[in-house]
């Protein structure tokens, strides 16, 4: 959201040298523990207050879901599934299976990787990936790069917005301010390495309590998140409102911002220089130059027998 | 002094340099966009946001002056069972030895590969380019195919830029045919040597 950071820059969109990494910075994450998430919205609203945003009064689609969707003001939404679950002797229970959605802050971001303008997407070498709105050109390519649907274009003004994991706050010492506000502990903020082990004991817990499939939601095919999930049902995390279960960068997208690119550009600057050289090896073909000489030839050859019948006469 | 023909109209020519200007202000905000080496050229076009703004107008436009040329020159690049002989000898013809090619009309084989390529990727562009046109059309096609088109796309505009990169060479290396396109006209000479079958026409068989 803003580039007013007291924090080190990892990548930087559309930059290909690498930035200042001499400091060893531990990376962070926030944990999500959906078990013990009451669905209360109160992380929603911390959101909206800290970063002075506020969405338009939307409409229901018979759940509990609003706004209905993410959105440029709106940059985290829970997402309230409501699922049936088999039970061994019991036939099937149902599940209210509330997730706090938003940006996953990807250690392999989609968004920057396809961002085309230099520092309008960052990741901070703490984790969190930032959008750093004044670089922004509102082209779109955030929304085809991430694997996770999450960056929203206003149309008040042609930016990319998401969740910034509170990166201003976190720059000062303080958790984000969804952490802040969670009435049940629900959501946690610290070091990846401290999330991971609260995640184990929560887990442990978990399968105590009979959730059998409980685990962590840490991608690996985006190079893991630095928003993690604690789920009941880690095997299905599709049934948490269409969680990926393998998100990983599109191939069309790293064939573009990879291979692609540098190829191109090789190309365009090959061709070019074919062409120069060839012109140098082979030089012009021109008709003109040729026919000249022709004529020149002509005339000297008029112009001998002209002198030659000059000189019969003398 | 050599005798002039007359190559191209005043509305071909025209039409065909409205064109090459749309297409250097596309390539060049495209090419900012492409690659991060090349952003640099979107300071030409006021910012990023001007740059992404403006890329498609330029396109949309390009396309527009490209449809009319097309019709006036579309009927002298059909492809004919010379053109592939012209073509078996094309290396001959990079070694600088025209005297081994085949007689050629108002355009050679290459001329017209160049020009069916000018059309095909334009096309593409324009399909996949309005499929992630921001704020107005991007929002109707799903993440899956914008991602089909950003690739598409760029692919296609590659093949466009090096085929500029031939046409405007193959200008360069056969002198006398930027004066084709600028004044219109071509030497007896150049329109005897290089296309003979054409020159032979409009000279009415002489």
């Amino acid at each position: 959201m803003s580039s007013l950071q007291s924090l080190d820059i990892e990548l930087r969109s559309a930059t290909t040298t690498p930035t200042p990494q001499v400091r060893n910075i531990p990376a962070l994450a926030k944990l999500i523990d959906v078990p013990s998430c009451i669905g209360c919205k109160a992380c929603q609203v911390a959101c909206m207050q800290w970063n002075d945003l506020r969405d338009e009064v939307g409409d229901t689609n018979g759940t509990y879901d609003n706004p209905r969707d993410l959105t440029p003001e709106s940059w985290t939404v829970m997402r309230y599934s409501e699922v049936e679950m088999p039970v061994k002797d019991e036939g099937t229970r149902l599940e209210w299976l509330i997730r706090k959605d938003g940006c996953m802050h990807c250690e392999d971001p989609g968004c920057l990787k396809a961002c085309p303008a230099p520092g309008a997407i960052v990741k901070y070498s703490n984790g969190i990936v930032d959008f750093i709105s004044e670089n922004c050109i509102g082209c779109g390519n955030c929304v085809i790069g991430c694997p996770f649907d999450v960056p929203r274009i206003s149309k008040k003004d042609d930016k990319a917005y998401k969740c910034s994991l509170c990166s201003d706050r976190v720059a000062v010492g303080l958790e984000p301010a969804c952490v802040k506000v969670c009435p049940t502990g629900a959501i946690r903020f610290g070091t990846k390495e401290d999330m991971h082990e609260y995640a184990a004991e929560r887990i442990v817990d978990l399968k105590e309590r009979g959730y059998e499939n409980a685990g962590v939601y840490d991608p690996q095919g985006v190079g893991g998140t630095h928003v993690m999930y604690v789920l009941q049902h880690a095997d299905q995390p599709k049934l948490y409102h269409g969680l990926p279960e393998n998100p990983t960068i599109s191939p069309l997208v790293a064939l573009w911002k990879g291979v692609a690119k540098p190829l191109a550009v090789a190309a365009m600057i090959g061709a070019a220089f074919a062409g120069f050289f060839h012109y140098i090896k082979v030089g012009p073909l021109d008709a003109d130059a040729h026919a000249d000489e022709e004529e020149r030839e002509e005339a000297e050859r008029l112009a001998a027998e002209k002198r030659k019948n000059d000189a019969d006469i003398v | 002094m050599a005798k002039l023909i007359q190559r191209y109209g005043d509305r071909t020519r025209i039409n065909h340099w409205a064109v090459a200007i749309l297409f250097i202000c596309a390539g060049l905000s495209g090419l900012a966009i492409f690659h991060p080496s090349m952003y640099f050229f979107s300071a030409l076009f006021g910012g990023g946001s001007w740059t992404r703004i403006l890329h498609p107008f330029f396109g949309v436009l390009m396309v527009l002056g490209f449809v009319f040329l097309f019709f006036q020159v579309v009927r002298d690049n059909f492809w004919t069972r010379e053109d592939t002989a012209w073509l078996k000898h094309s290396p001959d013809l990079l070694k600088g030895d025209e005297d081994a090619m085949p007689p050629v009309g108002k355009y050679n084989a290459g001329q017209k590969i160049v020009f069916w390529i000018f059309g095909i990727s334009l096309i593409l562009l324009l399909v996949t380019g309005i499929m992630f046109w921001r704020p107005w059309f991007a929002d109707l096609f799903p993440i899956v195919v914008r991602r089909f088109a950003v690739l598409i796309h760029a692919i296609a505009a590659t093949v466009l830029i090096i085929s500029v990169i031939i046409h405007i060479y193959a200008a360069i290396w056969v002198k006398g045919s930027v004066q084709a396109m600028t004044r219109g006209t071509v030497s007896e000479n150049w329109a005897r040597k290089h296309h003979p079958l054409w020159y032979k026409k409009i000279s009415g068989d002489k």
